[in-house]
Order: C-alpha cells, then structure tokens, then sequence
C-alpha cells in the first residue's frame, strides 16, 4: 500500500461485492476505517475522524511522507456524503455514513439522462407518490460503475406541473431493488467505465428523499461542486506519481543537457508550472474559506482547469511514449494503460457539466455577466 | 504559511490603493510621457512614497528599513502595477536593496541602505549589454591598476537608469565572455569621472539608460561579495527582481481585466450588453481563471523571499521563473484580450488599455521575457 496506484482498478472502491487485489489492501481499509481516517473531516458520530481541516491536512501530508495510498476511493465519500451532511436528516446521516466510511456500500449517481446532459434540470425519470412509496420509472445515462454500484443517489422529476428546475428532488435508492438493470457502455478507450441505468416500476421509500421533496436541484448542485472539485483534482500530479520531465528524460532521452526535443520540453515546463499554479489555488481557495473570504463558485474554475491539464498530460504522456504508446493490450502495455487513459482523458471535458458549462457558470455567478 | 493576507498586509495594500488612485492615477503616467520625463517618474511622488515608508519596507531594522517584508512590497508593487505607476521601487528598494542586504559588506550596508529606505539615493542594476537577455553574457571588463580597479564597457536597457545615484554593475574579472565564472558584481558611484549615461524611451512610457564606463577608477570596497563570484549575486538580484515585476503584473492584469469587464457589460451592440455573448463569456472566464492561478503563484513566490534563509538558489530560480513566465503570459493575454473586448476605441491613444498592453510587454520582455524564463525553468527542473 506504499506505491502508487497505475489506473483506477489499482483503487479500494469498498462496496458489497468488492474483490479485495490483496490482503494488505484489505486491512489498510479496515484499519483506516476503525480510525474514521477514510473520511478524516466527518463527525466521529457518523463514523469519520472528526478532524478539523488543519489536522485532515497533516493526516494527508503524513501519508503522502509514506507514500501510502488512499484506504478508499469512494463516490460516497466524494459526493453523497457530503450532501447528505448538509442536507440530509439526522436519520438518513446514521442509515447511510458509517457504511461509507466503512466501505461497505458502494454508490453510484444518476444524473445525467440521453436528452438532459448539459441542460441537467430537464431530466424527466419520473418518481410517483403510491401513498406509504413511491415508483420509479425512466433511465440514466453514464453512470460511473453503475454495474458494480450497491446504492445510487439519483435526481428524479418528482413533480411535472412545477417549473423545471422546481420538480426535481434527490433519492436513494437500493440497486438491488427489483426493477433497476444497468447496460454497459463501451467508451473510445475499448473500457466501459459508465453504464446506462433503467427504472421499471423500481419502489423508494418515502424516508429516502434528500432534503425536502421538491428541493433536490439545490442538493444537486452542492453535490456537483464537491464531485467538479474531485474531477479537477485529476489535473494535479497525483501521490507518488513521476515528475513528466523525470519520465521524459527516460524515455526521450537528453541532448547537450536538454531533453531532446526542445518544443516537449517546453510543452512540458508550461504543463507542470501551469499544475503548481493548480494546486497553490486550491490550497489558497481552502485558506480563504477558512479566512471568511471566499469567492464561491471555484469548483468551476477548478473543474474547468483541472481537466484542461490532465487532458494536456495524457497527451505529452502519448508522445514521451513514442510509438510504444500505441500498443493497445500486448504484454507490456499493462492493458493498453497509456493510450486507454488518454482516450478517457478527453471524457473529462465532458463529464459532470462540460467545460463550456463551467465558463458559463464563472461569467454569470462570479464576474456578473448578463444574460 | 497560509495563502492568504494577514490583516496588516490587506491594510497596506487597501492605503496603497487609496493613495495611488488619488495621487498617481493613469493620467500621472501621461503627464510624464507628454512631458517627456528625464527619469522617466516623478521626484516628487517618490518623496511621498518614501515619506509612507514604501522605500524601507524589505530593508531590515538593522539598515534604517522597517523589516515589513517582501510580500507587503510585492503588494505596493501590485497596486502600482494597477494604476500603471512608475517609480524606483522595484528596482531600488526591492532588487538593489535586497541584494545588498544578503551580499553587501556591513560597510556597504551602513552606507547605502539606511539611504535606499528613505528613498534618497537610487540604486538599480546595470547587467544587460545586449538585446538578448543572458547575464552571464559580460564584456564590461574589471581590470586592475595599482591597488584600485579600473572598469570599462557599457550597460544598456538599466531600469531607472536615468535617475540611479549607484550602480551595481556585472564586470568580467576573469574568464571568458560567456563563462558564469569570472564576473565580479561592483558598487558604481554615478558621479565618479568616466561615467556617463544616456537616456532610452522604450515603449513610449518607460524610460531606460545606457551607461558607459570609460577608465572608471574604483577602490577595493566597490566589489560587492568575492571577486569573480558575482553571478550569483546577479542571479539573487534578477530572481528577486522577477518575482517583483511579477508582483506588478499581476496588477497590471487585474485592472486591465477588471476595466474591460465593465466594458462588457456596458457597451451594448445589436441592442444588448456584448457581455450577453457567449464568445465574450468564455473568453472572461478563461482571462479570470487564469489570473486567479496568477495570484497563487505570486503570493507564494512573495511569502518564499520572506523566508528566504530556507531557500536554495535553484530553488529561488525555479520559483521567480515558474512565476515570471506564467505571470507575464497572463497579463499578456489579458491586456491582449482587453484590447479586443474594448473593440476600436481599444486601439486609441485617448483609451488608457492600450498602456496596459504596453506596460505588460515592457515587464514581460525586461530582466528576462517568458520564454527565457520557461526555459531556465526546464533548466532548473534538471530537463
């Protein structure tokens, strides 16, 4: 558990059918778990570490000094989670965290349907009130691991008289319950990380609503800042990853000094100036929450630039391969890891709110521009 | 170290703003352009800078400075950088100072700081001798007569070359042309004979000088730190100095951006603010963002010179370098696209964008442009 993973299979996901890679990754789960370390800033009552932001940070730096992994990699822990800290009953909070933090159940998030991607509110999967439950009914689309997914967080039209935006509320769900079936969706990669999620006739239980009914665009869209701040993330080097100039220079090779072709290498130094810059920004929006001085709405920004990086990475890492690159599954290419995680790359310009739906969001929320 | 302002430096930069909005606002540049300034800035806003202490504030307490700190300087310098104000303050009281804090003899340090602080004596840099920027590149030479030095060879481009009272001047001791060895870092007193100096307009706002050395005799206690040795104390002062002008950048892009984001939305074409428009909402969010990656990036280069006993020499480089380059590319991008969103009128002499763009290229080109500071970089990341 002390070298860096290579692709997201290397990950502990947690969740009921999990199939632990070793017996290490198992305990350094159960161990971190029983410390609430795999949701370090979550209250103790709910399982998580209790630590204050301060104290999450030393946590994270300790672990980066030892080169471990993450115990968990978790859309519970990234998404609902905090959702259902804000917003969800105390009762919804005692059902749902510890199990999380335990990794014990694995979630999965239903947006995005085939006619609403970008406009998200139009989305027409449609919840019925049955008196004691309710009936769900409709389909989504990229659905991260919907296949492997235990319980799904969805967004469902829950009233179609209300303006759109109006009608939506946010409810979990067991993907066990009879009715839900999933279909994969083979991706330009030749990987099916997303499928398609169909409803017939699936029951939810009334107390299973975020918030009040009605309300769950609100939840969706504080859910979707912390999910576009995960997502952004990936534009940093990650832990224990090799510096691209490092890399560069093994696989390309010096010349008088200077890596071989001087127009990568300058495509390079812009690269890892540009994620420094990155990072230092999200350090420093941190320390202005902190400091009562915010801007809001930086999960754009970040999401935005984030993927922008990693997408200019994945495809420096393509040409420091050279013609190696293009092995799609021979025996050394690990499963076609560099071309499969270029073509992926290209999805984070896509995935939770496209680019040009972040800029819109940074000119109208945080600069003011009209219309 | 918090990337955040504590509520002395938010004070600072809050005065500093007030002050420059009232008493150097653009039009004071204008005024010195029109009037073709000999030194290219005001005599009289320096005494009052120096008089809020502006001066003194990276020179220590020991030196007759306040010891306040490079970021609270950096955060002057920013301001400046918004109202487009000249002065020596970058190069005196930020890179020459500086310079002379860590490598100066205590001699040295009486003499000159405790003046650099009260804003009474200029002291600037005189390295560059070419078009190119390659301080390693020194023909000026340091000979030896008797007990004293002689030097001889010119200087060009030198920041607040026109009003300087010293010099801190890059002279070959040894070596050959190019060799980063063999350059000695010498004191130069303007008023000694065989100095003189000639006034450069650059950029129509700024003005630069050209100093020539003839036979300049000089004593011992000229030479700043070992004979020879003084690459890297010219290195010391130019990464302080990028790290600065970075600081001032940063400003210069904030207030071109924040201006022609005004314009955005009052300019109305086709019946509708232009800011309504999609291809103009993207290109402001994209101009924002990466201003906002801009900030971090000085802040923490500011609060790195603070705590500079930790800091190696490559270190120091990698950081003014990464900062320079990035810094002085965003602001060239987003005086550029302020001169776009601004249409017709942004083209105008009358229009006060145009003077962004330039102050941008000026920044950007001197004591090293982004494309030599992205390469020393990859240089300083061992690729």
């Amino acid at each position: 558990m002390r070298s860096p993973y290579e692709t997201e299979a290397d990950l502990c996901w947690g969740g009921r059918n999990f199939q632990f890679q070793s017996q290490d990754q198992e305990h350094w789960l159960h161990r971190m778990a029983a410390k609430g370390w795999t949701a370090p800033t979550w209250p103790v009552e709910y399982g998580g570490g209790g630590l204050d932001r301060d104290r999450a940070r030393i946590l994270k730096e300790e672990m980066r000094a030892i080169n471990a992994r993450p115990p968990l990699y978790s859309f519970g822990i990234f998404m609902i989670g905090p959702a259902l800290l804000k917003y969800g009953s105390d009762r919804l909070k005692q059902q749902h965290l510890p199990p999380i933090v335990r990794g014990e159940i694995r979630w999965a998030q239903g947006y995005s349907e085939p006619n609403a991607g970008s406009d998200l509110a139009s989305l027409q999967a449609r919840l019925e009130d049955r008196g004691d439950h309710f009936i769900l009914n409709g389909s989504k689309i990229w659905t991260s691991y919907g296949d492997k997914g235990d319980w799904m967080f969805c967004l469902v039209r829950s009233d179609g008289e209300l303006p759109k935006h109006a009608g939506i509320s946010l409810v979990l769900f067991d993907m066990a319950t009879e009715g839900v079936s999933t279909r994969p969706i083979r991706l330009i990669s030749g990987k099916s990380p997303f499928t398609e999620t169909f409803f017939d006739d699936v029951r939810v239980e009334k107390d299973q609503v975020v918030g009040e009914l009605n309300s769950g665009w609100t939840v969706a869209k504080y859910l979707l800042t912390h999910e576009r701040e995960m997502i952004g993330g990936s534009g940093l080097r990650q832990e224990g990853e090799e510096a691209l100039g490092q890399l560069a220079i093994r696989h390309v090779g010096l010349k008088h000094g200077q890596l071989a072709n001087p127009v990568l290498r300058s495509d390079i130094a812009r690269l890892e100036i540009d994620g420094t810059a990155l990072g230092l920004t999200m350090d420093r929006a941190r320390d202005e929450v902190k400091a009562g001085v915010s801007l809001g709405a930086t999960s754009s920004i970040f999401k935005y630039y984030g993927t922008e990086l990693n997408m200019r990475r994945q495809d420096l890492l393509m040409s420091i391969h050279g013609l190696h690159a293009l092995d799609w599954d021979g025996p050394q290419s690990e499963d076609g890891r560099i071309p499969r995680s270029w073509l992926r790359s290209r999805g984070n310009s896509i995935e939770g709110g496209t680019s040009e739906i972040q800029l819109n969001i940074v000119a109208k929320r945080i600069l003011g521009l009209p219309g | 170290m918090p990337l955040v302002l504590n509520e002395e430096q938010a004070m600072l930069q809050e005065s500093a703003r007030d002050f420059l909005n009232s008493q150097a606002p653009v039009s004071h540049l204008r005024t010195l352009r029109d009037e073709r300034s000999e030194t290219g800035f005001s005599r009289e806003l320096w005494r009052e800078m120096s008089d809020m202490a502006w001066p003194a504030m990276g020179i220590p307490e020991s030196h007759g400075g306040l010891g306040f700190g490079f970021t609270g300087l950096g955060l002057v310098l920013q301001e400046c950088g918004r109202t487009l104000t000249p002065s020596p303050l970058m190069a005196s009281a930020l890179m020459s100072a500086a310079t002379l804090a860590r490598f100066g003899s205590e001699e040295q340090k009486s003499e000159l700081l405790p003046a650099v602080a009260a804003g009474e004596q200029i002291v600037t840099l005189a390295v560059d001798e070419q078009a190119q920027h390659r301080p390693e590149h020194v023909s000026t030479r340091m000979g030896r007569s008797g007990s004293g030095i002689v030097l001889n060879g010119s200087k060009r481009f030198v920041l607040d070359g026109m009003a300087a009272d010293v010099f801190l001047v890059s002279a070959r001791s040894g070596g050959k042309r190019d060799d980063p060895q063999g350059i000695s870092l010498l004191l130069v007193n303007r008023s000694l004979p065989g100095v003189s100096v000639t006034r450069f307009q650059a950029l129509d706002t700024q003005v630069l000088a050209e100093v020539e050395f003839n036979d300049v005799q000089l004593t011992e206690t000229a030479l700043v730190g070992q004979e020879h040795e003084g690459h890297a104390l010219v290195e010391f002062a130019l990464d302080t100095a990028r790290i600065g002008q970075s600081a001032e950048l940063l400003g210069v892009a904030m207030e071109a951006f924040e201006r022609s984001l005004e314009y955005l939305k009052e300019r109305k074409q086709f019946g509708q603010p232009i800011g309504s428009f999609q291809a103009l909402q993207h290109r402001a969010a994209i101009v924002f963002g990466e201003i906002e990656m801009c900030k971090s990036l000085v802040l923490n280069a500011l609060q790195m010179l603070d705590g500079h006993a930790e800091m190696s020499a490559m270190e120091r480089a990698e950081i003014a370098s990464r900062t320079k380059s990035k810094m002085a590319e965003t602001a060239l991008l987003a005086t550029a696209e302020a001169i776009q969103w601004h249409g017709g009128i942004g083209m105008t002499d009358d229009f006060d964008i145009g003077l962004f763009y330039k102050r941008a290229r000026l920044l950007d080109s001197l004591l090293g442009d982004r494309h030599f500071q992205l390469d020393r970089y990859a240089r300083m990341r061992g690729y």
